[in-house]
């Protein structure tokens, strides 16, 4: 048998919940009923006290720490941060982590199902919100007894998820913790979002989105949206440290087959990702991205979009994110400071881009694992009264 | 508490809005917050001080000061507190001015440079004067500004900014009689309240 690492959750089994209450969406189109897949590490307290939610991002699902089995190569996307004495310590937190409405790992979204018609609910799946995904996010607090998150924890678009949280359910989070995140996406953002769609819904497999039918797979168009992603979420100089001009072959081939290092390596990431990512799920998670703008609802003004917020937030950058940036990041901060709440913030050194926040950075780990053992002991002290 | 702080502490307001630029490792702030109900932020720029605040439960925010505090509003605390870190600030002057922007009220404290000890080294050495409480050396100091209280008093009439209050301490912060006799030659550390 093979032994897992000693800081790692172990072998985890993903659990689906069913929920039969309609959600009513953003757009105001409803899900009558919709399944949730959820793995769950650590224990809940009797208190219930210690739970942390963690929201993905554009393409991360419920399975963030341990293995599915004992062969499994590659542990949850956030092993990192997760395990027993690491940031999350699952010895002191009992942590969730879900996929969300609209994904392709197993909860309801294009890929699954649609009750009414028997069909797989391909390019009719509603676009779903960041509003949204919290609200279905609140029910799973329901189910799980969880009236009020110690934390809640996502990085990039599930940073978003957690800002969102604190504005709708003020009272049902005590922190707040956001990493490698913006308060709305920018111009720059969109017009990448843009791209990536556009190279999904040109694609001939793609069908109007109903490809499964035609059993195809907009494999091409998945890739380039990948591939263009990939290059938004390293920074100029970790690309040019890890792959510099390398050619493969040593020499200038002369003609149009991969040959510089980095071109093999975007292929083989876009390759991967088409064959494991739904093409609808990617373009409903780009739009979710491009509609998040909680101030919108409160004259643009971010300040006032938090004013009755209650809880306390952790907020970080990386300095080389060129994708949500450090002044993105401070935007959040500058906004909490002028609404006159509790925040820390901090600016990690990092070559990596925005993909720093997915990697075990000491810096990082250190303050981020501070912060969480600050809510771990409030806890305890709570529960010994 | 080192006894500056407790000088600053006095002078703070219960429930009002507090900004200290270079918290340290945050422990006015933590005090403050705790007994005083004050809205506090710190700002601070050393990794381990960030940690530390963190571990107290103190907002801090990493910020390099030098690089301007123009995302903050204008008169949006009551209260902001500079202490022992003007010295080290490329630009001291522009500092003050921003200080006195967010906030209603400054507090700002500083080693005297006049004070007789350092007089006396520079004089009769003929070397930049390394003391106990300015412990560096010229080239690795963190303090690139050095300054007496009548250079600050100047810079104050200059500039239009009026001093509220002042205290003048020894290296331990302590309060001596004596030292009011010729503060700019006895006194080694200034605590100013100022406003505009």
């Amino acid at each position: 048998m093979k032994d897992f690492p000693e800081d790692s959750v172990g072998i985890v089994t993903p659990q689906r919940i069913h929920f039969d209450q309609p959600l009513t969406l953003a757009s105001g189109r409803v899900l009558p009923e919709y399944d949730l897949v959820v793995e769950t590490y650590g224990q809940l307290n009797q208190q219930a006290s210690n739970a942390i939610l963690i929201c993905h991002a554009l393409s991360g699902h419920h399975h963030a720490a341990g293995y599915h089995h004992q062969d499994d190569k590659k542990p949850g996307w956030w092993d990192s941060a997760i395990g027993p004495g690491k940031a999350i310590d699952t010895n002191r937190f009992f942590v969730v982590s879900l996929n969300n409405l609209g994904g392709c790992h197993g909860s309801t979204g294009p890929n699954t199902l649609n009750p009414e018609t028997g069909q797989p609910f391909g390019p009719d799946f509603p676009i779903v919100t960041v509003q949204d995904w919290v609200q279905s996010q609140a029910r799973l607090a329901d189910y799980l007894g969880i009236q009020q998150w110690a934390a809640v924890v996502g990085g990039s678009l599930g940073g978003m998820q957690a800002l969102q949280w604190s504005i709708d359910f003020p009272d049902r989070l005590r922190h707040c913790v956001i990493i490698a995140a913006a308060p709305k996406l920018s111009t720059q953002n969109i017009a990448f979002n843009e791209v990536a769609r556009q190279a999904i819904t040109k694609d001939p497999q793609f069908h109007d989105g109903h490809y499964y039918a035609q059993q195809s797979v907009p494999k091409t168009g998945l890739m380039l949206a990948r591939m263009v992603g990939h290059i938004t979420y390293l920074s100029e100089d970790g690309m040019r440290e890890k792959f510099g001009r390398e050619l493969r072959s040593g020499k200038l081939s002369f003609d149009f087959n991969p040959q510089f290092e980095i071109e093999t390596y975007l292929q083989y990431q876009g390759e991967r990702f088409s064959t494991s990512f739904d093409a609808n799920t990617y373009l409903l998670m780009t739009k979710a991205l491009d509609y998040f703008d909680p101030a919108a609802d409160y004259d643009n003004d971010l300040a006032l979009a938090l004013k009755n917020v209650q809880c306390q937030y952790f907020v970080a950058s990386f300095t080389t994110d060129w994708r949500f940036s450090p002044e993105r990041s401070r935007e959040i901060v500058d906004a909490l400071i002028e609404a006159g709440k509790k925040v820390t913030y901090t600016e990690i050194q990092a070559a990596h881009g925005h993909d720093a926040f997915l990697i075990p950075i000491p810096r990082y780990m250190e303050v981020f694992g501070a912060y969480m053992n600050r809510i771990a002991n409030a806890v305890e002290k709570d529960n010994a009264r | 508490m080192r006894a500056d702080l407790e000088i600053i502490r006095d002078w703070i307001r219960p429930g009002s809005r507090v900004i200290d630029l270079g918290c340290g490792e945050g422990e006015l702030l933590e005090h403050l917050v705790n007994e005083k109900q004050v809205q506090g932020y710190g700002i601070e720029i050393n990794s381990d001080n960030i940690t530390a605040c963190i571990e107290k439960g103190v907002s801090v925010i990493e910020k390099d000061i030098d690089e301007g505090l123009c995302s903050i509003r204008s008169n949006s605390f009551d209260t902001v507190v500079m202490s022992h870190a003007l010295q080290t600030m490329h630009r001291p002057d522009q500092i003050v001015e921003e200080m006195l922007r967010i906030g209603k009220e400054c507090i700002v404290t500083f080693p005297n440079f006049a004070h007789w000890r350092a007089r006396f080294y520079l004089a009769f050495r003929g070397r930049m004067p390394v003391s106990k409480f300015l412990s560096y050396t010229w080239y690795n100091t963190p303090n690139i500004h050095f300054f007496t209280f009548k250079d600050f008093e100047e810079l104050c009439v200059e500039r239009n900014i009026y001093i509220v209050d002042r205290t003048v301490v020894d290296h331990e912060h302590k309060h001596r009689w004596w030292i009011r006799l010729w503060p700019n030659m006895l006194g080694e550390i200034a605590i100013y309240r100022i406003t505009r």
